[in-house]
């Protein structure tokens, strides 16, 4: 039925539309799939994709990039994947879910993340050890939990937490409600929140740069609008809006 | 006419169901289910609902007495709010819970600058935010209880020198016995499968605050099959107080 409508809707689109999509050739929905760590970034490309496309509606998901490739190869329709890291993207692969090369749009590297006045004294990785610090880290099977735990190791320090959330906007959260006094995020995610958080860099985070890859997906309900939105992001408008959030060009 | 739709309700309530034990990994369930994992889950997760009972059986039985029996003013409108965190989505009532109890919340700051107390990210954490969600089970199921009951034993009582306390321990609660115990069933069952509330409130960390149905939802991420055992589990936990409640409402009136 949804489908249905969905065709009709596309079909109507198609007979009614103007000059402009037709030289683009993209029409329809496009949906994307992008880890939590995206949020600002790709709603701010989806909005300019959809400027440059009349018509075209982006509808964006965000979460945990395990939990995305896990909703695609549940058979979720979707037309593009942006993950955290090339695991997850992978898994996605290697169940058929995708068969174009994917490509590493942005890299990333994680941060402390302290509530405003670093109420905890958090100074550096070490003070993640402390007993008395509330700590809150991101799920070790989404990305910036991977990640988390290298940079443990490349620290020598034992990984402890309070709370393994599921994205690495719900650890956000915890700090911007001032219930942790520590946490690990992506760079970008401090730059995101303002005022409200304190970040800190360290020397650690260079051994667990995050790749993003994204990549159209196989199955894609719209493969020309999938190609097309992979196409923007990697074009230098969609690294101009990638840079200004904090994120590495790769 | 009826019978089509009838059907297609029971295809739909039970083909799920059906779905988890048809795609269960069966050769590998014995292990799943003896792991370390699972039995701490499985382990807080009972303590916890079953602590999340305690609190409401302490605190919702007064209420639902106050509630069925008090003479104050706006009642109606008293009860209703009770029951709104039974419709509220759970993860609602966790955002509200960490504001009120959390390490800057209302309440949360003043248990933290004098006792040293932060509830979230705690055992006792899950245990609130169980009981947040449970007791309105609760509180309704004794309240209607205590309306069907009669209230002239409790008059008889008191003309006979029994005091309020007494007759409500010896006369009223024994009379509702049977509401107090779907109730605090149905709470129990309610605190057991709750997901969004302790999520967001209590936080996910194995052994401390990971309970059943936050280890089915990240096992699904990684390992699906394990998250239909733990599932399984959940599922015969269901069913095994559905059995308890047999003869109160499966049997219907008889």
């Amino acid at each position: 039925m949804f489908r249905t409508a969905l065709a009709l809707a596309a079909a109507l689109s198609l007979v009614g539309c103007g000059s402009t999509q037709q030289a683009s050739g993209v029409t329809g929905d496009v949906t994307v799939f992008a880890a939590a760590s995206l949020t600002g970034t790709f709603t701010e490309l989806g909005r300019r994709f959809e400027a440059a496309h009349p018509g075209v509606r982006v509808r964006l998901n965000f979460a945990g990039s395990s939990a995305l490739a896990q909703q695609i190869n549940q058979g979720a329709p979707v037309d593009v994947f942006a993950s955290a890291a090339p695991a997850n993207l992978e898994q996605v692969a290697d169940a058929g879910g995708i068969t174009a090369t994917p490509a590493v749009f942005a890299r990333n590297r994680l941060r402390i993340a302290v509530p405003k006045g670093n109420p905890g004294k958090v100074a550096g990785l070490v003070d993640f050890g402390r007993a008395d610090a509330k700590i809150a880290l991101c799920a070790e099977q989404v990305p910036c939990g991977a990640a988390a735990r290298k940079v443990f190791e490349a620290a020598g320090v034992a990984l402890r937490a309070d709370t393994l959330e599921q994205d690495v906007k719900a650890v956000l959260t915890k700090v911007r409600l001032g219930e942790v006094d520590a946490a690990l995020v992506y760079r970008t995610d401090v730059a995101a929140a303002g005022d409200e958080v304190e970040g800190i860099a360290f020397p650690e985070a260079d051994q667990a740069v995050n790749d993003y890859p994204i990549a159209p997906l196989a199955k894609a309900p719209n493969a020309a609008g999938a190609q097309a939105f992979v196409d923007f992001v990697r074009s230098d408008e969609g690294r101009a809006v990638l840079a200004e959030a904090g994120f590495d060009s790769p | 006419m009826l019978v089509v739709p009838a059907l297609l309700g029971l295809a739909f309530l039970l083909v799920p169901l059906a779905g988890l034990l048809i795609r269960a990994p069966w050769a590998t369930v014995p292990d799943r289910l003896f792991s370390a994992e699972v039995g701490e889950a499985l382990r807080l997760s009972l303590v916890c609902a079953s602590l999340a009972t305690v609190v409401c059986l302490v605190l919702g039985i007064p209420l639902a007495w106050l509630l069925a029996r008090g003479d104050l003013p706006g009642r109606g409108f008293l009860r209703a709010l009770v029951t709104v965190p039974l419709v509220l989505p759970p993860v609602v009532g966790g955002v509200a819970l960490l504001l009120v109890l959390g390490r800057r919340g209302l309440i949360g700051q003043y248990l933290d600058a004098w006792f040293g107390v932060s509830l979230p990210f705690t055992t006792a954490g899950v245990v609130v935010a169980e009981a947040f969600v449970a007791m309105p089970f609760l509180v309704i199921s004794v309240e209607g209880a205590l309306r069907a009951a009669d209230p002239r034993y409790e008059e008889a009582a008191a003309t006979l020198g029994a005091s309020r306390w007494l007759t409500f321990r010896r006369v009223t609660l024994p009379s509702v016995m049977p509401g107090v115990v779907a109730g605090a069933v149905l709470c129990w069952a309610r605190a057991l499968g709750e997901f969004g509330a302790t999520i967001t409130f209590a936080g996910n960390f194995p052994g401390e605050t990971t309970t059943m149905p936050l280890a089915v939802y990240l096992a699904l991420e990684t390992e699906p099959d394990a998250a239909i055992v733990l599932s399984i589990v959940l599922l015969l936990v269901s069913v095994g107080v559905l059995a308890g409640l047999r003869d109160r409402w499966i049997g219907g009136p008889t």
